[in-house]
């Protein structure tokens, strides 16, 4: 029985790599408190903007803090804004793309080109606009986010809608007079899980990177947390003379959202067969 | 017999499937003579198309020739190169599948696909070639084959390109021609056609041919000899003529048995019990024996070989005297069955009306079905039948008319339910057979949650459906236990009327068989009546008390199945039943004219003129009266009585 769960892993190797990348994350994430040699907002101000050494592995910033530290607990964040944007954006993205698809004709046409509307904006600007208004906090930021994915998942999810609504077992339960929600919820949905999960795992890397981008905007976490997007905003401007600042936190940013863009290549490779 | 052009010298086929080599054929020999038709018959999953394949060459990568050896006009596959194929594909040999949609490259004109064939194989140059195309063209019966060769594939109706692809196989002046089943996915009258079209060849053209089929009368119909396959086997070989009428193997008895036949209404279909078995899984001895009526204990120990059983006969039975004799149903009574179509209406739709996308697809249709009665919808594939379907169940709204559906169960229960085509759709893959039906149960039987779960295991028994397949998907149903599932799905609760929507189209003749005569038993027990759509007309007769045929959305003729397949009919009926393949007795075959135009282009006045032989003046402006030959039997047609055509019979 072991065997049979890492038979995904063997066929894939591209799910296998993203799914160890994405482990290491969140283990390091979860176990940062342990991990860290110290706190992330402590500053040693015997050891202001040291390169990497024995003592500080990422090097510290120009508070001495120590950027490893930062780094690790930075992870945590995200581990928070990530998922729960997505499930966000999954749960209002299928539920449009799903109605679009079973309704048809005039409500498919009114909700995709309303989404064709939202969509013609880029993801940051209506993050940042929203934000805007809505001021930002981490809820916010994790609202936002859900909110600007939601269309890019009910596209996908009425693509994948439209083939199963036409089988004959949709009709089937249509003869019987069965409700929409039914239709959608028991016989549509477990039928489209492979397209969701491989777009789910796309936006979580998405929301890594967006949730940054709104950190270095300022417009996420604000300082001194040890937020991503905010370290490598904060120190951009020593990128010449201490470039450990910025690298080791951008190269975390990197790591995650590789490892998630690998995951979905590899559930897509499978779902394909 | 001169040289063979295709021999199969001890032929075992394997596939490798997770690591292991199973056999697919096994230990076959066969040899076609030039100009000789050699007709191959049998189940899915018996190995045909397999041989088909391996006499182009083209086994799939995880395949591999494990015994014996192929000989194309006397040369051996295996010791042929690249190069040494290329030359025999399209050159030697040419195949034509069953669908010429994806056997045409749809970028390119037909003239120019079969120009190619010219080039590459014939040494013609560019202008000697695009000439030949228009020459083939017509040959293969495509009239103004100037024109048609800068017509693109999907100009081209679906017969039209079937005889395209069947234009560029013989454009290589082939010696062989491998058909795969290719008048499956044709409607029967162009199948009629296409048919005849061989005919016409074979007289002049000295080619032979590999045609694969899974239809007895179709092969009935082209071939001089026949080989019927089983689980890989030949298991038996002879005359055309002699093997379906006198066979010499219990299977082919059993293949017969199976299958509806149009001369003979009230036969019962005799299915074959137990399904094939899988590869890797085929008993020592006779792989038959485990199905067989008559077999004995020593044919589960020895495998029979192929032996002599007559002139140009073998069987690879060990007692082939023992084998049933063929019931043709002689003196048998009719189809109908006690009961039908007295009762009241359980459906009645009055002056349809469907337009799809501008399209109309049902005019002015009125249908009424009687409580206990079959009625069989027949007409080609886009006559609007499915359609019709969908406006009666309620999954389409009609733009005018009405349908009222009276149940005598209440508002609860939904009293017209449907069976669809597909085998493979028509379960929700993700859920397991129990909740399919217990859903099913719940919402047309109106029972709690609890109650209907216990009403599975009973609903599952009536459908002849092991209850303990309950806790399986539909996915690890073979395509016959899913459509008893189906079945089993419309009957949860007490359906007045079901639709049943060519439910056996996609079946084997053994699976069909069992899946008609469960839904006759269920008619006969619950007094149900059923609306079953069809294009077979063999299974009308089996199972119909009446038939309404429809032509380019409208009903041309209505009545009881016997009046109107005895006539006298509308001419289209006639053209119906006359492409009816029924072996080589066929007497005058009016056949149609032209090709359906479709509903965009529906011919105004009455919609058949365009190909009607009897067609008058009257009949491009007017639409036709309705008249009646007998009481109850409608004909749409401007032709007097009596000058309505009668099927020869």
């Amino acid at each position: 029985m072991p065997w049979r769960v890492l038979e995904p892993l063997r066929r894939s190797p591209a799910l296998a790599v993203g799914l160890a990348m994405v482990a290491a994350w969140l283990v390091t994430a979860a176990a940062a408190p342990w991990l860290a040699p110290s706190g992330p907002t402590v500053s040693d101000y015997g050891a202001l903007s040291q390169a990497p050494s024995a003592a500080h592995w990422f090097g510290t910033d120009e508070y001495g803090r120590d950027v490893l530290s930062r780094v690790l607990f930075g992870g945590r964040y995200v581990l928070l804004i990530a998922p729960a944007a997505t499930l966000i954006g999954l749960v209002l993205g299928a539920a449009i793309g799903m109605s679009a698809a079973y309704f048809g004709r005039w409500v498919d046409e009114v909700i995709m080109r309303l989404l064709d509307a939202v969509m013609a904006f880029p993801i940051v600007i209506l993050a940042l606009l929203a934000l805007t208004m809505l001021g930002g906090s981490t809820g916010n930021v994790v609202l936002v986010i859900g909110l600007v994915f939601a269309p890019l998942i009910a596209r996908t999810a009425r693509a994948a809608a439209l083939v199963e609504v036409r089988r004959e077992y949709v009709q089937a339960a249509r003869i019987r007079r069965e409700g929409p929600l039914y239709v959608l919820a028991v016989e549509v949905l477990p039928n489209i899980r492979g397209p969701l999960v491989v777009e789910g795992t796309i936006r979580l890397g998405y929301a890594v990177f967006t949730s940054a981008t709104l950190g270095f905007l300022g417009l996420g976490v604000q300082p001194p947390a040890p937020d991503w997007g905010l370290m490598v905003a904060e120190n951009r401007a020593l990128l010449t003379s201490a470039p450990w600042t910025v690298l080791f936190p951008a190269g975390a940013i990197a790591f995650v959202v590789v490892g998630f863009s690998l995951m979905a290549d590899g559930l897509r490779d499978l779902e394909g067969r | 017999m001169s040289a063979p052009v295709l021999a199969f010298d001890g032929l075992s086929i394997a596939y490798r499937r997770r690591g292991r080599w199973h056999e697919a054929v096994s230990d076959v020999d066969l040899a076609i003579a030039p100009g000789e038709a050699y007709g191959l018959v049998g189940e899915s999953g018996c190995g045909k198309s397999t041989l088909a394949m391996a006499a182009m060459g083209y086994l799939p990568d995880n395949a591999r020739v494990s015994a014996g050896g192929i000989r194309i006009a006397g040369e051996d596959l295996a010791a042929l190169d690249a190069e040494g194929l290329r030359r025999l594909r399209g050159g030697t040999v040419a195949a034509v599948y069953q669908s010429p949609g994806t056997a045409l490259n749809p970028a390119l004109t037909v003239g120019e696909q079969i120009a190619e064939v010219y080039r590459l194989h014939r040494g013609f140059g560019h202008r000697a070639a695009w000439d030949a195309a228009a020459a083939m063209l017509e040959r293969v019966q495509i009239p103004d084959g100037h024109r048609v060769r800068n017509n693109y594939p999907y100009q081209l109706s679906g017969g039209m390109q079937q005889r395209v692809v069947i234009a560029m196989g013989l454009a290589g002046d082939p010696d062989l021609l491998v058909l795969d089943e290719p008048t499956t996915a044709l409607d029967t009258t162009v199948q009629a056609e296409i048919l005849a079209l061989f005919e016409g060849l074979r007289a002049e053209l000295d080619v032979a041919l590999l045609f694969i089929s899974h239809n007895l009368g179709v092969v009935q119909a082209v071939c001089d000899r026949v080989g019927v396959m089983y689980a890989g086997e030949l298991v038996e070989e002879g005359p055309a003529e002699t093997l379906f009428h006198d066979p010499r193997h219990p299977y082919t008895a059993g293949l017969i048995a199976c299958i509806p036949d149009f001369d003979a209404a009230g036969r019962p279909l005799r299915p074959i019990p137990g399904a094939p078995p899988e590869p890797g899984e085929r008993p020592a001895g006779c792989v038959f024996a485990p199905r067989c009526p008559v077999a004995r204990d020593d044919c589960r120990g020895t495998r029979p070989p192929l032996a002599a059983t007559g002139p140009g006969r073998a069987s690879r039975c060990l007692y082939p005297d023992d084998t049933p004799a063929v019931d043709r149903g002689a003196g048998a009574a009719t189809g109908t069955h006690a009961g039908g179509g007295t009762g009241d209406a359980v459906l009645r739709a009055e002056g349809l009306h469907l337009t799809l996308g501008g399209v109309p697809i049902l005019r002015d249709v009125d249908v009424t079905l009687r409580r206990g009665e079959t009625l069989a919808l027949v007409g080609e594939s886009g006559s609007g039948k499915t359609s019709l379907a969908r406006v009666l169940t309620g999954l389409a709204r009609p733009r005018a008319g009405t349908v009222s559906r009276s149940g005598r169960g209440g508002a609860a229960v939904q009293p017209l339910q449907m069976v669809f085509q597909s085998p493979d759709g028509t379960l929700n893959p993700s859920h397991r057979i129990g909740f399919i039906l217990a859903r099913a149960i719940r919402r047309l039987a109106g029972l709690g949650r609890r109650a209907a779960r216990e009403r599975v295991p009973g609903l599952m028994r009536a459908a002849a459906l092991d209850p303990a397949l309950a806790r399986r998907r539909g996915g690890q149903l073979s395509g016959g236990q899913r459509q008893r599932v189906a079945i089993a799905r419309a009957f949860a609760g007490t359906p007045d009327a079901v639709v049943l929507d060519e439910p056996t189209s996609a079946l084997d003749v053994s699976v069909q068989a069992a899946i008609l005569e469960l839904l006759r038993g269920l008619r006969d027990r619950q007094g149900v009546a059923y609306l079953f759509i069809t294009h077979d007309l063999a299974v009308v007769r089996h199972l119909a008390d009446r038939v309404a045929v429809m032509y380019l959305g409208v009903i041309v003729e209505e009545g009881p199945a016997d009046a109107v397949l005895g006539g006298p009919c509308h001419p289209y009926t006639e053209a119906l039943i006359a492409a009816v393949p029924r072996g080589r007795r066929r007497p005058s075959r009016p056949r149609l004219t032209g090709t359906n135009p479709g509903p965009a282009a529906r011919p105004a006045g009455c919609p058949f003129h365009t190909r009607c032989p009897h067609v008058m003046d009257i009949c491009r402006t007017e639409a036709p009266p309705r008249r009646e030959p007998h009481a109850g039997h409608g004909v749409h047609c401007h032709l007097e009585i009596p000058a309505l055509p009668r099927p020869a019979g």
